[in-house]
């Protein structure tokens, strides 16, 4: 697990700590079923208050990355929970809308894009 | 042993003097939390602690800390709280020896063990007399004494005033070591806010004996933005929102409340303000609109 905080970023401190575990859990660099530092080591690990870490893990809770138990910690749920699919879902989409709107940006026609689309599938395997 | 989740509550206090007064000073602190007493030098910051740890008394209202008024129970009240101030306060000619042994004698939960630890780790002489110490390692003492008596309570006034970045550094760690089991918290007051700003909770900021903002730190960054841009470029609208307009020659700075960033053009900068620029320009509203009335 890996938390860089900093200054000059646009996001507020707990949207970067929540931002950056999830990244980390949605590549797998965090895996499912661990647990997570407490809120409070946490804050005394990076430097940061309290309340900031809450709200980045009850961010993360809401949006189904995490399960918090009282004594046990929190937890990183598996990826097949509904909400997680979805948050997945959401970026796969992401990236193929940035995909199109460049292709149609220099007026690549959809049958070439796709061709590309096709070709990296192939590659990947 | 309290059940409450407060660990200190400031309930409706006031405080009268001759040329100042301290007014309606309201607000809880829940255990394992940092609070951050902001405002300018004579605003009212070392009163407020004064009231809290029973220096001087409340012209009204109440402080309870873990539970307790002083009137209640003072011993247990005062062996809550540890107090830091911004002056040394062992005399010059005293070694850190003879003044373990004062502690150790004044307080109940002093813990000789706990002391020594600290000082070997922080390379303190306890020959040493404390006049050749240099204000990190006074600061550095005074924790010691704190610390090693079981308290509930950290109030620091100005305690990190002078310290050089590594020392300032050190004493944040020691803060958050302190309120990491959740049964314990720090006030501290400081008009450098951004020596401990990264670790504050939440955020009080008095004015001349006033309330002006109180809310967790998060949620003040959040509820504003730091405005740039030329003054003729501002519409009536957005000149009536903002909120301390600080000019120069070339353009203004203020803060704006984020709900009305739709406000903004891209004639304007905007950014995150740190807790010291919202105070800034809240004083600097402040000002303004007295001068205002006064030409009224």
């Amino acid at each position: 697990m890996r938390i860089i905080i900093s200054n000059q970023s646009e996001l507020p401190i707990y949207a970067q700590i929540r931002e950056q575990l999830k990244e980390q859990i949605l590549n797998g660099q965090i895996p499912e079923g661990s647990t997570l530092p407490s809120i409070r080591q946490l804050a005394k690990e990076i430097g940061v208050s309290v309340i900031t870490t809450t709200r980045a893990y009850s961010d993360l809770e809401a949006e189904g990355f995490i399960a918090t138990m009282q004594g046990k910690g929190s937890v990183v749920l598996s990826k097949d929970n509904s909400m997680l699919q979805e948050q997945y879902l959401l970026r796969i989409e992401e990236g193929l809308t940035t995909a199109i709107e460049t292709a149609r940006v220099m007026g690549m026609p959809d049958h070439e894009l796709t061709g590309i689309f096709q070709n990296l599938l192939c590659e990947k395997e | 042993m309290s059940e409450s989740m407060e660990l200190l509550e400031v309930r409706k206090v006031s405080k009268h003097y001759k040329n100042f007064s301290l007014e309606d000073i309201d607000f809880v602190l829940p255990k394992g939390y940092i609070m951050g007493y902001v405002g300018q030098n004579g605003a009212g910051k070392s009163t407020t602690l004064n009231l809290i740890t029973n220096l001087c008394k409340c012209s009204e209202g109440e402080i309870y800390v873990d539970g307790v008024t002083c009137s209640k129970d003072a011993v247990r009240y005062k062996e809550c709280i540890g107090y830091i101030g911004e002056e040394f306060y062992y005399p010059d000619n005293f070694t850190v020896r003879s003044i373990r042994g004062i502690l150790q004698n004044f307080y109940s939960s002093f813990s000789v063990e706990k002391f020594d630890g600290m000082l070997r780790e922080w390379k303190l002489s306890e020959k040493m007399k404390v006049k050749d110490f240099s204000r990190g390692m006074k600061v550095k003492l005074m924790f010691a004494s704190v610390l090693a008596r079981d308290t509930k309570l950290l109030v620091l006034d100005e305690a990190t005033n002078g310290l050089d970045p590594v020392v300032r550094l050190d004493v944040l760690k020691l803060l958050q070591e302190y309120i990491a089991d959740g049964e314990r918290s720090v006030i501290f007051s400081t008009h450098i806010l951004s020596d401990l700003e990264q670790i504050a909770d939440y955020i009080y900021f008095i004015h001349e004996g006033r309330k002006i903002l109180y809310d967790s730190k998060d949620e003040m960054l959040e509820n504003y933005l730091l405005v740039k841009g030329e003054r003729r470029a501002l519409s009536g609208q957005l000149e009536r929102e903002l909120i301390g307009i600080i000019d120069n020659a070339y353009g203004f700075e203020a803060v704006l409340p984020s709900d009305r960033a739709d406000l903004l053009t891209n004639a304007f900068q905007f950014e995150k303000p740190t807790i010291d620029e919202i105070v800034i320009h809240y004083i600097k509203q402040i000002e303004t609109e007295r001068k205002g009335h006064r030409v009224l």
